[in-house]
């Protein structure tokens, strides 16, 4: 039987059907949806949400020592947070198979960056496994879990957002129950002392010889014979790319097993065709290395190795072919930027915020990053996870030390604080800090899409869970001046505000509201009013002023023709910030 | 079976727009198509654009398309129809939906709804411009205008041997299975 899947779907099937018994992961675009439907095999593989990357690939890295086939996934920035245990784990080796899913984002569709982690096998001394659709997403899984025990090595399983999202038809098969090895008290395999290390970095190096071999065999890595005029050496999604454009009139040796590389067969490959292309997306990962050993072929100087490939721009980088096309007037179209929903309860502390004169803002990694956008205007910086907290800490030190006045605010979610955030508001008790940490809790990881966090209650196997209490957290870290407020009463926010800036010492707000977007949970409604509202606009008291639109609501707009504000009814859920911002009492809630 | 053929479906988060192409797909699948769909989310939910390309044919490798590649572009609003429309064949067909979603610089005032789109669109393309939203509420749920367009599209790309009913049923939930069927002959109906 087949199923339409995604890649992410394939991913979580394929370690149902290879045996694994264990997977964690920290949710991030695009790998959070592997998890999530790991979760619905919750009979055969216990899965968890860990508080980071680094933590979802220890947790792992302590299965496979427990002997089970077990499975780590993050998004490629992720992989930095987890890279401390990952380059160790290279030299120890595993028991259980044992497999990290990295998810790459050519085109920064969702990311700040777009590193390409096909790096980090070779910089760890690890396999890489790199699938091009769902299908081999699939079983390429499987193949990673017995290469991995085969082999005593972890894979880095590299996907890239299109290979993630999009979908195909899946062959289905049963799950093959493999059990976990036998658990073996074994020093000198799994504690990396200095001793062990020097004795296993040979070993590695040994181990990847052995790998070079496998790579050279395994079917993962196949030829195409075609015409031979052209060849071509591809790998992941640009290898869907590179047989739309050229079709059977090229050869390919297509990679599935990308480091190491079959240096042999590549070679053997060279020899027979005229012109030989390397197409891959991003760094020239395959490129360098076969002009290392001296393969010459065309690849980066040909091909960008910024942004995403498709297949329009290898058809022009190498064939030089441009397809006709038409397009729409430059007047006639206007952005559509990505904001704050409406009813959110970041966009209440955010209004409350902006009043505020003098003040740096360091955001973080989240919804609330659209805090930064127009017309809110409300953050300075956003670098990576949990990294709003420190960096203020840092900009306030500097500051002080060079005779700036500067009030530091940092902003932060729930699930990002739990991520790393938590150790940066320890650095900033420890080294007595003045700044203000703001953590916007919305009793969910909003921007991925909605999973639980140690702070919501719940597990991902839906299971009720211990509950982080923030407060007490931030209270036992040393954080004297603590209040928890509502985010969406603007009087509330500028007065806890003030009181922290008056504050002689590091403070923290939580603000405590839950996403507009969240399915409520029975304690929700215990503890929130989520009963359906609606703010309208008082045309007779409405003066045109627009000041209710500067709270960026896209169920606000501004009327032209009567140069009044309008509420529009089917977005508004009457969080009532609009309502509190007027200045001439011109919004009311509906019914009143 | 001919060559691969390429959709595009574009619009706003919370439109229905996965929705339609999994349906789409599914009904793909059912006649023994191979189908590859690619989506743009994330974002979806705040607001922002969102796409979906659905490619079908007797072997289709790539999940994406470049530019005028798509012989249908389907819009589920009628600005984003131009942000999408280098996709299309020259001779490609444009599907819009007349229905206006204002992006947040409109609401503020700082720009203006853009005039005359599907005018501009009439002459570059051939263009079948559908009122989708009173049709859906014409038939007592507006959240079917996404099933209104998918059977706009079917029809315009000659997809009417594939038992439409039978892939409704089997991809919606019962209580909407009728009104979607509804709403798919509406749409189909808009198509001459």
């Amino acid at each position: 039987m087949k199923e339409f899947m995604t890649g992410n779907e394939a991913v979580a099937r394929g370690a149902y059907e290879a045996g694994c018994t264990f997977a964690s992961a920290y949710p991030g675009t695009p790998s959070t949806e592997i998890l999530e439907n790991v979760a619905q095999y919750k009979k055969d593989i216990y899965c968890e949400w860990a508080p980071n990357e680094k933590v979802a690939m220890e947790v792992a890295i302590g299965a496979t020592m427990a002997g089970a086939r077990s499975l780590a996934a993050m998004k490629h920035v992720g992989v930095n947070v987890a890279a401390d245990p990952l380059f160790t784990l290279g030299y120890l080796g595993v028991s259980g198979g044992f497999v990290l899913v990295s998810a790459d984002d050519p085109g920064c569709h969702s990311s700040q960056n777009e590193q390409d982690n096909r790096y980090y096998a070779k910089f760890s001394k690890i396999a890489c496994i790199e699938p091009s659709n769902s299908q081999e997403s699939k079983d390429m899984i499987k193949a990673s879990f017995e290469i991995s025990e085969k082999f005593d090595t972890p894979i880095l399983f590299r996907m890239t957002t299109r290979v993630c999202h999009s979908k195909g038809l899946v062959e289905m098969d049963e799950r093959t129950e493999v059990g976990a090895k036998e658990y073996v008290k074994n020093p000198a395999k799994w504690i990396a002392t200095p001793a062990n290390a020097k004795r296993l970095h040979p070993i590695v190096e040994d181990k990847l010889v052995a790998l070079e071999e496998f790579s050279n065999e395994t079917d993962l890595n196949y030829f195409e014979w075609n015409d031979k005029k052209i060849g071509i050496i591809s790998s992941g999604v640009a290898y869907t790319y590179a047989q739309e454009v050229f079709g059977n009139t090229a050869s390919y040796l297509k990679l599935g097993f990308t480091f190491p590389l079959p240096m042999k067969k590549i070679k053997e490959f060279a020899d027979q065709v005229d012109t030989l292309y390397v197409i891959e997306e991003l760094e020239p990962f395959i490129e360098e290395q076969m002009k290392a050993a001296g393969i010459e072929c065309i690849g980066k100087e040909k091909i960008p190795k910024i942004g995403e490939l498709n297949p329009d721009i290898i058809a022009e980088a190498l064939l030089g072919e441009k397809r006709e096309t038409t397009s729409m007037d430059e007047d006639k179209k206007v952005s559509r930027p990505p904001t704050l929903c409406a009813g959110c309860p970041h966009r209440g502390f955010y209004y409350a915020l902006g009043k505020k004169k003098n003040v740096v803002v360091t955001g973080d990694i989240g919804c609330y990053t659209l805090g930064a956008a127009e017309p809110l205007n409300s953050i300075d910086s956003v670098v990576c996870m949990g990294g709003s907290i420190s960096m203020a800490h840092g900009a306030q030190k500097a500051f002080e030390k060079n005779g700036v006045e500067k009030q530091l605010v940092s902003v932060i979610g729930d699930s990002t604080f739990f991520h790393t955030g938590v150790n940066s508001l320890i650095d900033v008790a420890y080294n007595s800090g003045n700044t203000v940490s703001c953590i916007l809790d919305n009793r969910i990881t909003g921007m991925t899409g909605h999973q639980e966090n140690p702070g919501t209650g719940y597990t991902l196997m839906g299971e009720p869970a211990n509950e982080i209490d923030i407060p007490g957290l931030v209270k036992a870290i040393g954080i004297k001046h603590v209040q928890t407020i509502n985010p969406l009463n603007l009087e509330e926010v500028d007065k806890a505000l003030d009181e922290a800036f008056a504050f002689d010492g590091p403070s923290v707000l939580i603000t405590r509201w839950p996403c507009v977007l969240k399915k409520f949970s029975e304690q929700d409604f215990k503890e929130f009013d989520l009963t359906k509202k609606r703010c309208v606009v008082v045309d007779e008291k409405c003066k045109g002023c627009k000041i209710c639109t500067k709270t960026g609501c896209p169920a606000i707009a501004f009327n032209k023709e009567t140069k009044l504000a309008y509420i529009d009814e089917h977005m508004c859920v009457g969080c009532e910030v609009c309502l509190q911002a007027c200045p001439f009492d011109a919004i009311e809630m509906a019914g009143e | 079976m001919a060559e691969t053929k390429n959709i595009l479906l574009c619009g706003v988060g919370g439109q229905g727009i996965i929705t339609a192409s999994k349906i789409l797909a599914a009904g793909l699948i059912s006649v023994g198509y191979d189908v590859k769909m690619s989506e743009v989310h994330g974002m979806a939910q705040r607001g922002g654009s969102v796409t979906t390309q659905v490619r079908f044919g007797e072997k289709v490798w790539s999940p994406i398309i470049g530019l005028g590649q798509a012989d249908i572009l389907v819009s589920f609003e009628t600005m984003e129809t131009g942000k999408w429309l280098e996709y299309l064949k020259p001779a490609g067909k444009v599907v819009v939906n007349d229905y206006r979603i204002p992006s947040a610089p409109i609401l503020s005032g700082a720009a203006d709804y853009p005039e005359g789109i599907l005018e501009a669109l009439s002459g570059k393309a051939d263009t079948t411009a559908i009122k989708a939203e009173g049709i859906a509420v014409g038939l007592g749920n507006i959240k079917t205008m996404n099933v209104v367009l998918l059977g706009a599209l079917v029809k315009a790309m000659g997809l009417t041997e594939i038992n439409w009913e039978e892939v409704v049923k089997t991809t919606v939930k019962p209580k909407f299975i009728d009104v979607n069927i509804q709403a798919m002959k509406a749409g189909m109906e808009m198509i001459k």
